[in-house]
């Protein structure tokens, strides 16, 4: 049919000789089928290390701040490069599903599930530490703005904190709706395939009682649309309200306007590249490299080198912005930056960021998994680095020399970090269990467009359907009455 | 005798929508077709009204951005102004800018989560809701059509059968 029509240049999305039936087989063997020993290796690893955080948040929370090494110099240290470091990996997520939705591009179907999952686990981790470094987190709520027993004591809306608090609530809670409600018909399908009762209650749960009626769908499409609509400038909206924390300050190295904009693409280069170290590793593990192809892996290695590429612009802008303002706070601080005693971690995130995503102009590269995936991770410590560069020493050295002193992390720090990476792995990888991992009932819509089977037939100028035996049948005979 | 419905499932989207307009061109009401995945056109097929869901979300965006802006205004300038370095909270207008993303994130949570609501309602959605598809494989790679018998049996199988259904069944209607 015409409307499955797409340019012969194309490659296939869906490799190998795949029907509807297919997809459903293959999206949902991981959920069926039984964890092998290497998922509970890496699981019980990852538990471990989630355990051993939970002791440090219990540790810290039960003794107080001073736990961590932070001091009255550098009050923001690890614990802000955290959360900033989450809410950046939770960045890819909803551009994949959101942007690329608007943009119809079809290959972010057999990644998007995989990518909102690992946004709504990060943002969750992310979300940890400004609470823990409440000290009191039974009081969180006070960020909300509730009628209190202090009399008219408010919220103060002109602070960029409180401005975070509703950017990542609402980015946390639109991205699970989005989620969810792109879940519900694959949901659906592994509750009619399952036999176990357990199995079945559970799914039948989780699927809200999906039927898949035309009028379901119609409106699912319509909601999919206006969701990716709302979200892709919530997307833009959450970095730049995190940006915000530090460029609406006076501190030299923060107080700047390209912060917004830097943020999103760091965002945005941090999450793709935690969406392909998460991916090449799924990808084998849940045999699913007929959907996640070489080609999604290659698309996502372009993101990071234009990301990667406009970060570092960012980061040759700012030393040109401290000199050309004259301002000698502001030159001190990238001057200290780069050749203080922080300057290894200067470039080290200059190599990461800016230098590595480079090699992704070559095609052979950015085709090579092993590289992919060996440059995803470089890219994930060069962002941490990023805003442990911006965060820590900026504030070591500002304008009171006599306060200048030195940053170094406690055991308790490093804890805890550890302890969101356990946690982040342990979701992930329950949902790989679990979750269908793939977006089949949208994979679907366009595997007689880009599927490799439909593609052939297409290109061999054959009908994409066969007309089943038993109506072929009766036509047969029925033309043959008439003659 | 009314509430006899007929289920003819296809195996495919293309034969599905072919089937749809012959059905339709013989002047039958589709009861309802459950697909395994959205088919292009299909609404419009079956003669479904657009859905108004879009609208309903832009309406519950406004009321967001009303909410924002009364409980700011009450919170900031009414209740409790005061003057946060050297600008002093006396006029919503004035000192709008520092407004503008809490107005704009309400904006959105109040558009997407009320849209995402009122799908779950209108489509009947909700944990523990029993599904209704007539076939365990209309989530797979079946699409069922749902036909309500009026003593047409027979010619209705028939004109079904005709348009590539794989399967046909008749059964009573449950609900």
């Amino acid at each position: 049919m015409a409307s499955h029509y797409e340019a012969p240049i194309r490659k296939p999305l869906v490799e190998g000789d795949k029907g509807y039936h297919d997809v459903t087989l293959d999206i949902v063997a991981p959920v069926e089928g039984k964890a092998n020993k290497s998922w509970w290796i890496v699981f019980s690893i990852a538990l471990v290390a989630f355990l051993w955080g939970l002791g440090a948040i219990i540790y810290t929370v039960s003794t107080g701040i001073g736990t961590w090494g932070l001091n009255k110099t550098v009050g923001w240290a690890w614990d802000i490069t955290n959360f900033v470091w989450w809410v950046g990996i939770g960045h890819a997520g909803t551009l994949i599903s959101a942007v690329l939705l608007l943009f119809r591009q079809k290959w972010r179907m057999a990644v998007n599930r995989s990518a909102e999952a690992m946004t709504i686990f990060s943002v969750i981790q992310a979300g940890l530490f400004p609470i823990i470094h409440m000290g009191r987190p039974w009081l969180a709520y006070w960020v909300v703005p509730i009628p209190n027993q202090f009399g008219s004591l408010w919220v103060n809306f002109n602070s960029p904190l409180l401005w975070d608090v509703f950017a990542i609530s609402t980015y946390l809670s639109v991205s699970l709706v989005f989620w969810w409600t792109g879940l519900l018909p694959d949901f659906a399908m592994i509750r009619d395939r399952a036999v176990k009762p357990f199995q079945k209650k559970i799914y039948s749960l989780l699927s809200f009682g999906w039927t898949g009626r035309a009028k379901d769908w119609q409106r699912f499409e319509e909601v999919s649309l206006v969701l990716a609509g709302l979200a892709t400038p919530l997307v833009l909206s959450v970095h730049t309200i995190v940006s915000f924390d530090f460029a609406t300050s006076v501190i030299p190295g923060w107080h700047t306007t390209i912060f917004p904009p830097y943020f999103v693409a760091g965002a945005i280069f941090s999450g793709f590249a935690m969406v392909n170290t998460l991916l090449i590793i799924m990808r084998k593990v849940s045999n699913l490299e007929a959907y996640i192809t070489v080609q999604h892996i290659e698309l996502m290695n372009i993101v990071i080198m234009i990301t990667g590429s406009i970060v570092g612009c960012a980061y040759i802008t700012e030393l040109f912005m401290a000199w050309y303002s004259g301002v000698e706070y502001e030159q001190y601080a990238f001057l200290n930056r780069a050749t203080g005693p922080y300057a290894w971690a200067y470039w080290a995130m200059m190599t990461c960021n800016v230098f590595s995503p480079q090699f992704m102009w070559f095609k052979r590269l950015r085709t090579s998994i092993m590289f992919s995936f060996f440059i995803s991770i470089v890219v994930n410590i060069g962002m941490w680095f990023e805003r442990f560069v911006i965060i820590v020493t900026s504030l070591h050295r500002d304008y009171l020399p006599s306060s200048w002193t030195m940053f170094s992390p406690t055991f308790v720090d490093i804890s805890i970090f550890i302890g969101t990476i356990g946690f982040f792995f342990v979701l992930f990888l329950l949902y790989a269990r679990t979750f269908p991992v793939i977006a089949q009932a949208e994979v679907k819509t366009i595997l007689k467009s880009s599927g490799e089977k439909y593609k052939k037939l297409r290109d061999a100028g054959l009908p994409l359907y066969t007309m089943p035996e038993k109506a072929k049948a009766t036509k047969a005979a029925k033309t043959k009455k008439e003659e | 005798m009314a509430n006899k419905v007929i289920h003819a499932l296809y195996n495919d989207d293309d034969i599905l929508m072919m089937a749809v307009k012959k059905v339709r061109a013989a002047h039958h009401h589709i009861d309802e077709v459950y697909c395994p995945f959205p088919v292009h056109g299909l609404d419009k097929a079956m003669g479904l009204a657009p859905t108004r869901i879009a609208i309903a979300a832009f309406l519950y965006g406004i009321v967001g951005l009303s909410v924002a802006i009364t409980m700011m205004n009450f919170i900031m300038i009414q209740d409790w102004p005061q003057d946060i370095g050297g600008k002093p909270s006396f006029s919503y207008l004035e000192n709008m800018p520092a407004f503008v993303p809490v107005m704009f994130e309400l904006t959105v949570f109040f558009a997407a989560h009320l849209m995402v609501i009122t799908f779950y309602m209108r489509s009947r959605l909700w944990p523990f809701k029993k599904a209704e598809n007539p076939d365990v494989r209309s989530t797979d790679d079946h699409f069922v059509m749902e036909i309500s018998v009026h003593d047409n049996e027979e010619s209705l199988k028939a004109l079904l059968e005709e348009t590539g259904a794989v399967e046909i069944n008749v059964s009573e209607k449950h609900s």
